[in-house]
């Protein structure tokens, strides 16, 4: 289990224990979070399940490939820190990562 | 007014495989969906992916499997009703009426939704000046390309449909690509030729830099770019094109009076109909306990809803299971002697 702070647009935060090995989206979806939507489930097709990650946090997960950057073109407000979150797997070296939703999907 | 024994909505894989195991028990379907050609999510999200998880098909991709779904309902000859969204659902007696924004309508005693997640929409700008040039100066699609002649036009995007239409545009008018990263995604071949029209001052290239606003009163004279180090550039632009894809609105689905569970239907596992009789969910769109969004669960799912459509349609008729192994009746119904 992993401590994952999601806050929305407005700063209201919340933090989940998320089991290892689920997408940062997976936690979401599951603990009713807002503001993550995942129409396509998680097959990097949609765009609906964009984060901002805060700028320390970038080094530490792994880079976003093409496929990734790609979709990610196609997401609301896109920004140098945004990631797709069904593509961030929680573990360890996550603990206290916090991702800000934007203010909508789509 | 044209009469079926189904109307399914929704032409993906589900849809699909609906008409056929619709059309194996001796029923007539019609199929509707709002894209221009069947395929749903494997067509317009990922044609080119592999798909790994469809059984008996090591691999294949979502194109694939929709031309070999296509080829396997050909015996049915159904109609197609495409480029048209589903806009209400009435209940007369035993039938249900499908009414959809081309102003066709249907009757028949089953539907079948097997709507994904929604319709595929264009992805709108998000600045909120946007939406009043929209369809007059502002495009999400390019349906006759002599509106966009002479003109200065800035386009929006990184993907195909940008270089695409950027490409072709620049042999008669000024354009501006606009992008928010300095890669674009596109065929070698269309990259090298915008390179090219670059040089020779046709294209205009502007990266990395994102829409910061419109100005104009009734039509757009001019637009404001803000490039990531902050700069801006006013742009004299007279139309618009933006280029973010697709993105999927349940739309109208939610107001047929369905139990819904967030975005979607809930049904009963056992023949996957909803709670009003005769309307059955199945795919990506349906929810029951323990609910995969898989093509093949989806395949299952309608195989279950045929047999209860059946039921409906042919009230009067037992309904015998029958495998197409062995049933001469199917096999005709296939056209196989």
């Amino acid at each position: 289990m992993t401590k994952i702070t999601y806050k929305d647009n407005l700063g209201a935060t919340k933090t989940i224990e998320v089991e290892n090995g689920l997408s940062i989206m997976e936690g979401a979806i599951q603990n009713d979070i807002p503001g993550i939507d995942a129409d396509c489930g998680g097959s990097m097709a949609c765009a609906t399940c964009h984060v901002y990650v805060e700028e320390k946090w970038l080094n530490i997960l792994p880079k976003a490939e093409e496929a990734e950057v790609d979709m990610i073109d196609m997401a609301y407000e896109p920004k140098k820190n945004s990631r797709l979150s069904c593509q961030l797997i929680v573990s360890d070296e996550l603990e206290g990562l916090i991702v800000t939703t934007p203010p909508k999907q789509s | 007014m044209k009469k079926t024994d189904t109307i399914i909505i929704g032409a993906g894989p589900v849809g699909l495989f609906a008409v056929h195991q619709l059309g194996i028990k001796g029923l007539k379907s019609i199929v509707i969906d709002n894209l221009d050609k069947a395929g749903g999510q494997c067509i317009e999200l990922y044609p080119d992916k592999p798909i790994y998880d469809i059984p008996a098909v090591p691999e294949c991709t979502g194109e694939e499997l929709t031309d070999k779904l296509l080829e396997q309902i050909k015996p049915f000859k159904t109609d197609f009703f495409l480029n048209e969204r589903v806009e209400e659902v009435k209940q007369d007696k035993e039938n249900w009426i499908v009414k959809t924004n081309n102003n066709n309508e249907f009757l028949a005693p089953n539907i079948i939704i097997a709507g994904g997640v929604g319709s595929f929409e264009p992805r709108k700008l998000a600045i909120k000046e946007a939406e009043k040039f929209e369809e007059k100066s502002l495009f999400y699609a390019v349906k006759d390309k002599e509106k966009f002649k002479n003109k200065n036009i800035s386009i929006f995007g990184g993907g195909d449909s940008a270089l695409d239409w950027a490409l072709e545009l620049s042999k008669f008018s000024k354009i501006n690509l606009i992008h928010r990263r300095d890669e674009f995604r596109g065929a070698p071949h269309t990259l090298s030729e915008i390179k090219k029209l670059e040089k020779e001052g046709k294209i205009y290239i502007k990266t990395p830099c994102q829409l910061d606003s419109i100005e104009g009163k009734d039509k757009i004279d001019s637009i404001t770019i803000k490039f990531d180090d902050g700069k801006t550039e006013k742009i004299k632009t007279d139309v618009i094109l933006s280029f973010f894809g697709l993105i999927m609105k349940l739309g109208p689905i939610a107001e047929w009076g369905l139990n819904m569970n967030k975005k979607t239907i809930e049904v009963n596992a056992e023949n996957f109909e909803t709670n009003k009789k005769g309307i059955f969910a199945a795919g990506d769109i349906c929810s029951y306990p323990g609910k995969l969004k898989l093509i093949l669960s989806g395949f299952h799912e309608v195989a279950l809803a045929s047999v209860e459509c059946f039921k409906r349609a042919r009230p009067n008729e037992k309904y015998r299971f029958e495998f197409t192994t062995s049933s001469k009746t199917i096999q005709g119904r296939l056209g196989k002697k």
